[in-house]
């Protein structure tokens, strides 16, 4: 009796060896490397790249341990932290020769350094959160209602061309809040103009309010108008925050929406927060400017001698372009750009909206310059990059502003992403930070791994001296908790944090109550005269019932604050629960594989479980 | 080695009063602890910003007092974190101050007045999180005590299951009165040790309960104290080498973990000791007092085969 069937033993033994090759890649410690991706959403890192740098390094005489290419990028794993830092310096040189204008991210990483034939396995080490490996964190929230008063006010600014145009006569257009009211005076117009509105303008929900000769028409945007600008709002600053964070030079950063109106970005190992906040905080300007098209002008600046009031700028296609100095109009007043098509002509075209105040100067603009070319610049850092120049046919009023010709899809795309990025769609507001210091990192590593490695210890010593070889076992299938639990974090690259490790301690503590429970059960049988393998099956069977309802109880705890939690208490939660689940399994089938491999098929005089005390007379412990 | 040698059930039961009155004073001590001082909490919930920062030697808190008091920052709480050498300081959350540049510009404040700090760890936490944190602490403090009634009301009975969750809360709320009584600081992992322990003292008395259980059916004949009683009796060895096992694995943490882990261990510690005993002398009493008894347990098939069998069994 007390045997197990063969099956049972291989799944035993597979899923410890599972385990153990999961954890392993724990053991291979990091070693330092130099990370090579790409900073545009056009350029791409190949094998071209990987030659590139595979003749960089070979030109300077360095010698890596391996490069590859996945899919972040160029990864070289380098000896030491010395040649690390020369080796990006080198990159560095080699990608960027123009450092305003950075094309690559060349950014310091650490590279696990288990063997190859584990890391194709996907068995890799356990993602250490930001308080073991120190970096920053910072929680945004996108100002949602800025957004929607924007967009409202751009709506206002169509609603009067729009009226102009079809000649409706109202009594003036306002913005009150997160309404448009329209006065009128009588109620023939006011149809006429909820007919137009009806026809132009479907993202609005029309009421009618007022009477006599003071009739007003309320126009507000209709909920799914609001999801999807908020929507578009959230995808816009976290495009614009992925671009600012190229800059930075970070090997993973994590840009990540969190609920409705909320950010993540994290970035390990960045201990500058001051200039990851300039950066991330920082709105490039638009600016709207008249190109000095003075015959003449333009090579008398290529010879070196700019005119009074001008700039030379260099156009994207490479062209020079000589700017006036005269700011027109600034980004602000920029709500909307998009790429699409010239609807006459099906060329690709950037369209562009500009609010009330903003089309009134944009139209007085193109009526005095139809002909002559203006220069939209994107100034970021003090520093000013030509996007487009476009020659003005006609005045153009109603703040509704296309661009069209000489440029494909990708360019159109790529001008309507940098016009956007010069105006934010809604303001963002850190509302929570974390920094993280290296040495804080490491130090909580060690604290959080002295704790589990000296409870462990203590738990070993007390369990063994009890339970003897059933102590022994136990102990065996609390290891193999560990082992499960580690295997599975890393498996599911879970982020381990300071409360992760504490998770597992505790998981540890508590998952040793259910060998004590079993323990305890087969004493208890042998205290009533069970022979040595009944009372180990009626150990197991009796414990049973009590550990499925003692870890049920746990669990539902655990789920609750994996559900509820955030930050810290998530890392509780996850490992806690995973770690209820391992400990069933551990603490039930691992230990009795163990005990029947040590006890089972044969007749046994004695358990080698601790002294068992027999009371002289029991009351009622007989049945 | 066998640390327990009873001859005879515990009269648990015969005290019952005397524990539910114990129990019922420490109770309406940490309520009124709760109300009269409050609970200290953390930067994560009241919002603020909390930077700690490094010295190489003794850090001089006067002069960092000093330094941030003349760069105009009121209400700062400066003080030493785990070492002489670390400090931690708290500033509280202000209308104008609503970015989060304050960790920089204290910083400069430092470097300034009292040179030589390195900076370890910057937390700034808005308003709107503090509130969040807050509701989704007592949502999730709801789902336990409503997954554990419902589980246990489903598996045993609903009597089990309220006084589980009565004398399990009662854990809670003298943790917290601890925490209010000695203003150690409630932070969002001290949160999480509360809900793990709710979780794990249940077990306690699930342990008990599944006993008590058994014995209505096995054993014939006894009065629902004497029922406890033995139940009690017979799993405390279980429920002290438990209990002592995760303690040592908590105490461990409470001296290697650092200041971090600090209030995390000690929650859990005092959740711990106040376990047992709730678990054992408080759920169990009110089992009682609830009026429980063999009828329970025992299906009505088998109850009209015991009708013959009533009086003629000790």
């Amino acid at each position: 009796m007390n045997r197990y069937p063969l099956w049972k033993y291989v799944i035993v033994a597979f899923s410890l060896l599972v385990g153990l090759l999961y954890t392993l890649p724990n053991f291979f410690g990091e070693s330092p490397a130099v990370q090579v991706s790409s900073a545009k959403a056009t350029l791409k890192t190949d094998t071209k790249t990987l030659e590139r740098v595979e003749n960089t390094l070979k030109t300077a005489n360095i010698e890596s341990n391996g490069i590859f290419l996945d899919t972040n990028g160029v990864k070289v794993r380098l000896k030491d932290t010395d040649t690390q830092l020369k080796v990006k310096d080198l990159l560095e040189k080699q990608f960027n020769p123009d450092a305003s204008d950075p094309q690559y991210v060349v950014a310091l990483n650490l590279l696990s350094s288990s063997p190859q034939w584990l890391t194709s396995m996907g068995a890799l080490p356990m993602y250490l959160g930001l308080d073991l490996r120190g970096g920053v964190h910072f929680l945004l929230e996108v100002d949602m209602k800025g957004a929607l008063t924007k967009r409202l006010d751009s709506t206002a600014a169509d609603l009067r061309s729009l009226f102009r145009d079809k000649n409706v006569r109202h009594g003036g257009i306002n913005r009150e809040g997160e309404r448009i009211s329209i006065r009128f005076r009588d109620e023939e117009t006011r149809t006429k103009a909820r007919n137009a509105l009806q026809d132009n303008q479907p993202d609005l929900t029309l009421i009618e309010q007022g009477e006599g000769s003071d009739l007003k028409l309320v126009a507000t945007l209709k909920p799914t108008a609001v999801k999807k600008i908020q929507e578009f709002a959230i995808k816009q600053n976290m495009g614009t925050l992925h671009n600012r964070i190229n800059e930075l030079g970070v090997a993973e950063p994590v840009i990540a929406q969190q609920g409705a109106d909320r950010i993540v970005v994290q970035l390990p190992g960045v201990q500058d927060t001051a200039k990851a906040k300039d950066i991330l905080g920082r709105t490039a300007t638009l600016e709207i400017r008249m190109v000095d098209d003075t015959a003449g002008a333009l090579e008398a600046a290529m010879a070196g001698q700019v005119p009074f009031g001008t700039e030379l700028y260099v156009e994207r296609g490479g062209r020079p372009l000589l700017v006036k100095k005269q700011v027109l109009l600034t980004g602000d007043r920029l709500t909307d750009a998009q790429p699409g098509f010239d609807s006459q002509t099906h060329e690709p075209a950037v369209h562009l909206s500009l609010d009330s105040t903003g089309s009134r100067i944009f139209k007085e603009l193109t009526r005095d310059n139809v002909g002559k070319r203006m220069a939209i610049l994107l100034i970021e850092k003090g520093k000013g990059e030509v996007v487009t120049a476009p020659v003005i046919r006609t005045e153009i009023g109603g703040g509704r502003v296309q661009i069209s010709g000489s440029m494909n899809t990708v360019e159109a795309n790529d001008t309507a992403l940098l016009l956007r990025a010069g105006s934010l769609a809604a303001p963002m507001e850190i509302i929570e930070e974390r920094t993280i210091g290296p040495s804080l990192g490491a130090d909580n590593i060690t604290k959080g791994f002295h704790s589990t490695m000296w409870g462990f210890a203590a738990i070993s010593v007390f369990m063994i001296a009890y339970y003897m070889l059933f102590g022994l076992i136990s102990v065996t299938a609390l290891a193999s908790n560990l082992l499960f639990l580690v295997a599975l974090l890393s498996l599911l690259q879970a982020t381990l944090t300071l409360p992760g490790i504490a998770a597992i301690a505790l998981t540890l503590g508590m998952a040793i109550d259910s060998n004590v429970l079993i323990n305890e059960r087969i004493r208890e049988e042998l205290r009533n005269g069970a022979s040595p393998q009944a009372a180990i099956r009626g150990g197991y069977e009796h414990a049973f019932d009590t550990i499925l309802d003692s870890n049920i109880t746990t669990l539902i705890a655990g789920v609750a604050l994996l559900i509820f939690g955030s930050g810290p208490v998530r890392g509780f939660a996850v490992v806690h629960c995973l770690g209820i689940l391992t400990s069933f399994f551990s603490a039930v089938v691992v230990s009795r594989a163990l005990v029947n491999l040590v006890y089972g098929g044969r007749k046994i005089q004695s358990l080698s479980i601790g002294q068992i005390w027999k009371p002289g007379n029991s009351t009622v412990a007989s049945k | 080695m066998e640390f327990f040698r009873i001859k005879k059930d515990i009269p648990f039961m015969r005290h019952a009063l005397v524990f539910n009155v114990i129990s019922l004073i420490t109770f309406l001590l940490a309520v009124f602890f709760l109300f009269s001082r409050g609970l200290h909490l953390s930067v994560e919930f009241t919002g603020g910003t909390l930077i700690e920062v490094a010295y190489t030697q003794a850090a001089d808190l006067g002069k960092i007092r000093e330094g941030l008091g003349k760069a105009g920052y009121t209400d700062i709480a400066v003080q030493n974190f785990g070492s002489s050498q670390d400090v931690m300081i708290r500033l509280p959350l202000k209308e104008e101050q609503s970015s989060a540049k304050i960790g920089e510009s204290v910083m400069e404040v430092l470097n300034a007045e009292a040179p030589g700090a390195t900076l370890r760890r910057v937390e700034f936490v808005g308003p709107q999180v503090g509130k969040e944190l807050a509701e989704n602490g007592s949502l999730a403090l709801l789902l336990v005590i409503l997954g554990i009634v419902l589980y246990l009301a489903m598996r045993f009975e609903w009597r089990f299951s309220v006084s589980a969750i009565i004398a399990n809360l009662h854990d809670v709320i003298i943790i917290l009165g601890f925490f209010a009584f000695f203003q150690w600081e409630f932070s969002l992992s001290v949160l999480a040790a509360v809900l793990a322990v709710l979780g794990y003292s249940v077990n306690e008395s699930v342990v008990v309960f599944d006993r008590v259980r058994e014995t209505f059916k096995k054993v014939r004949g006894l009065t629902t104290p004497q029922v406890l009683d033995h139940a009690i009796t017979t799993t405390i060895s279980r429920t002290i080498i438990t209990h002592g096992s995760t303690q040592l694995m908590v105490l461990s943490m409470l001296i290697f973990g650092g200041e971090t882990l600090h209030y995390f261990s000690l929650a859990l510690t005092i959740g711990i000791c106040f376990g047992i005993y709730s678990s054992v002398l408080v759920a169990s009493p009110l089992v009682m007092w609830l009026g429980v008894s063999r009828e329970h347990f025992v299906k009505p098939k088998k109850q009209i085969e015991g009708a013959n069998e009533e009086g003629a069994v000790v």
